[in-house]
């Protein structure tokens, strides 16, 4: 009897101690997540995913860096080619046409209603949705670190130059440079990724096509026009400007740009609206930001286009992970997540709601600038000019753009001839993609 | 096997191999010592005469070089002929559509200017790159010789830079030019009044990329000078001193004839170097740019296949690569390697 009561000890007592155990080792199914994202970025999106790992026990998202967007797409393809798959890959905006045509994507709308949740679009920012929508109107993949590009500028220099508001027109900025130069600064204005500023959101901004075929949303046979009037007049000045120091060219990306904005060299940078916390941590003197400028003409600007990157869901998983893949892209686009999301990293959250809640709770009365960015993205609905950019091989014509871009800068060509030829050395690019593309 | 892995492998197997090829005066000897006990073994004797050797089982051998030739196969040849095969399609880049299109791609490159372009900015970056670094080298071993205090000190001094990672290298030397951070663009803007600008002038950018480039490998070429110095007998040079032969003279008539196999060897090293691992240095300081001035095959093909996703072209590329590079190696064994004189 004593004896036997002891075996009942011993074994309640194991089971006791085993239970933690035994629901571990009922695994949670892993959903893989490959991004890009560094330093802060990369602490916000962890902080996301163990919100989603402890709020139920089914699944385990497993996020892993992959390095720069390049080599996250490229480890992803391999990785697709090797059927070693991750489940959801972040890629870059300009990677957008490669994706949907991969033939390797589970699209996101599909995604969310074969796992029963019903979503209602409508009730996201349609900017930033819209650049990854089909020709159909369907997401194809989840946004996610979405930005538009802004105009900082230095309050002191201003203040020396006797201007007391931030330039609204193109007009206005040469003038205004003219004063700055004049009143002592080394330059006038300077611009981080000058072909997403520009020429990619100047177009959208000014409602006017970056390529034929509604900006290559509506087929592969698009055609660049970025050799067009206004675009050419809009290079052609900042020439002039680049001579007389109201604009001063010092990269592609955005180090060299913003390194000069803090150090007082230029009054004014036109860049991302993530920069915002760099200039946050490192800038001396007063600054603000305002919308990018536009044309007198034009009374009543377009809503400018987002940057960053977006989650694509990748095929070739058993389908109950794919439960999991879709809980957790709903997870992240709640209130709260957006929330967390915007307020630390800059990043436009993606739902209205979250938008909303931002604005009651008087989150942008503390932090007005991070809504310049928001309104300058929501001030117009978006039209076929305005919803983004899908091109093939966009990549590659980036680089083209700069090339080009760059010969005007060092005066080797004209606008009209820059402009030209990367037309015509993009639409060689896009040839390539079609026929690369088609069956 | 993607493309710019085969031009790396190709590069780095066509490296060693010609780091593991003792001279031929060397092979010959260490060859037939090796073997002597062999043919000993079976008891045939050849007198005076030139030995022949062989093995007597036939498997052994083979199993002798087995490793290694596997090696080569499965990282070398195999991805080489991965670029060769993908070199022929027009493929997307998951792999979901593959067209055989024949020559398409390399007609279609040489048929793009801007390749054309490659190639020159490729030849004048490694010719620069090549002359740069070992005259550089050869100055600081002939000097480096010389010197009587803390010569090992001095030795591995010198040598260090060669532990630096290509990219490092690009960064260090960004650091020192960028013209908006770099102290000895500073210098050179407002002391010399050099409108020092790599981020935009192109030819800056390309002497930017080829000092950075040289820099590295200069202390490779040092330390292959320094062994050629040493093995230069003392007794020529003093005979020639006593001759009355200035150190100019000495130098000319006496240390660098001898030094020619040394010299040579590394001409082929660094074209090769210049060609392939130079990726480092481009990549961090000026991505190919600006305008493409600093585009070299090389970046192009990574530029082409992993940015651009044309896995067709960039195969191409690296096909073409090899060709040139094989090519170049066989031209400078033919030509050069005459005026070579082995002692």
């Amino acid at each position: 009897m004593r004896k036997g009561s002891n075996v009942v000890w011993l074994v309640a007592f194991c089971a006791v101690l085993l239970a933690p155990l035994a629901v571990a080792w009922a695994d949670p199914i892993e959903i893989q997540l490959w991004h890009a994202q560094r330093g802060p970025r990369e602490e916000t999106l962890n902080k996301i995913v163990d919100a989603y790992n402890k709020s139920q026990t089914k699944f385990k998202v497993v996020a892993a860096h992959k390095g720069s967007y390049d080599e996250t797409m490229n480890a992803g393809i391999a990785a697709f080619r090797a059927k070693k798959q991750p489940h959801i890959l972040q890629v870059y905006e300009v990677g957008t046409q490669t994706m949907m045509l991969s033939g390797a994507i589970y699209p996101v709308v599909d995604l969310m209603k074969d796992t029963g949740h019903k979503i209602d679009w409508s009730s996201y920012l349609q900017p930033v949705l819209s650049y990854y929508v089909s020709a159909k109107n369907e997401l194809q993949s989840m946004p996610f670190n979405s930005s538009t590009p802004v105009m900082y500028y230095n309050k002191d220099l201003f203040q020396k130059a006797g201007l007391d508001r931030p330039p609204r027109t193109w007009d206005e900025v040469g003038e205004y440079t003219k004063k700055l130069v004049a009143s002592g600064a080394k330059y006038g204005m300077t611009v981080a990724w000058q072909t997403w500023v520009m020429i990619e959101n100047y177009s959208a901004i000014h409602d006017i096509p970056l390529a034929t075929k509604a900006n290559g949303f509506e087929g592969l046979d698009t055609e660049l026009t970025i050799n067009n009037p206004m675009v050419v007049n809009h290079m052609n000045r900042l020439k002039t400007w680049l001579d007389d120091k109201r604009f001063v060219y010092l990269e592609r990306e955005y180090k060299g740009p913003e390194a000069a904005f803090i150090n007082g060299d230029c009054a004014i940078l036109m860049d991302s609206i993530s920069a915002i916390g760099a200039l946050k941590k490192n800038v001396k003197f007063n600054w603000d930001a305002a919308p990018l400028p536009v044309e007198a003409s034009m009374a009543n600007p377009q809503n400018s286009i987002i940057g960053g990157a977006s989650l694509w869901v990748l095929k070739g998983h058993p389908k109950e992970e794919y439960q999991g893949v879709a809980d957790f892209l709903a997870f992240m686009a709640t209130e709260d997540m957006q929330i967390l999301w915007h307020k630390e990293t800059g990043y436009f959250p993606i739902t209205k709601a979250a938008y909303e809640k931002l604005k009651a709770q008087g989150y942008y009365n503390q932090e007005p600038l991070q809504e310049v960015g928001i309104k300058q993205l929501m001030r117009k609905d978006p039209t076929p000019n305005s919803r983004g950019i899908r091109l093939g091989s966009f990549s590659q014509i980036r680089d083209v753009m700069n090339e080009e871009l760059e010969m005007l800068w060092q005066g080797k060509k004209t606008a009209k001839e820059a402009l030209d030829d990367a037309v015509k050395r993009s639409n060689e690019l896009l040839r390539q993609f079609e026929k690369r593309s088609k069956e | 096997m993607t493309p710019s892995n085969a031009a790396t492998s190709c590069c780095v197997s066509s490296r060693s191999a010609a780091r593991n090829d003792p001279p031929p005066a060397v092979f010959r000897s260490s060859t037939s010592g090796a073997l002597q006990e062999n043919t000993q073994d079976t008891g045939k004797r050849t007198g005076g005469m030139e030995k022949r050797a062989y093995f007597s089982k036939t498997r052994l051998p083979y199993l002798l070089i087995l490793p290694q030739t596997a090696v080569i196969l499965l990282f070398f040849y195999w991805p080489a002929a991965q670029a060769l095969f993908q070199s022929f399609l027009l493929a997307d880049p998951f792999g979901q559509r593959n067209q055989f299109v024949w020559f398409n791609n390399f007609i279609r490159l040489f048929q793009d200017a801007l390749y054309w372009k490659a190639i020159g900015i490729t030849f004048v970056f490694s010719a620069a790159t090549a002359v740069l670094s070992i005259t550089t080298g050869l100055l600081i071993a002939t000097m480096a010789n010389r010197a009587l205090k803390a010569k090992a000190a001095i030795r591995t001094l010198l040598i260090m830079p060669y532990a630096v990672a290509p990219a490092i290298s690009g960064i260090l030397w960004l650091f020192l030019f960028h013209p908006s951070y770099g102290v000895i663009a500073h210098i050179l803007i407002h002391w010399f009044h050099i409108d020092w600008n790599p981020i935009l002038n192109g030819t800056h950018a390309l002497i930017l990329v080829i000092v950075a480039s040289a820099w590295k490998e200069i202390s490779y070429n040092f330390v292959f000078f320094m062994a050629g110095l040493q093995s230069v007998p003392k007794s020529l040079i003093e005979a020639a001193a006593i001759d009355g032969a200035g150190p100019m003279r000495r130098f000319w008539v006496i240390i660098f004839p001898l030094l020619s196999p040394t010299l040579f060897f590394l001409m082929v090293m660094n074209v090769v170097y210049a060609f392939f691992e130079t990726f480092g240095v481009i990549h961090t300081v000026t991505q190919g740019g600006p305008g493409g001035a600093t585009l070299t095959m090389v970046y192009k093909v990574y530029k082409d296949g992993f940015v651009g996703l044309d896995l067709g072209s960039s195969a191409a590329q690296s096909v073409i690569l090899m060709l040139v590079i094989i090519s170049l190696t066989l031209l400078q064994f033919k030509y050069v390697e005459k005026k070579v004189q082995y002692v």
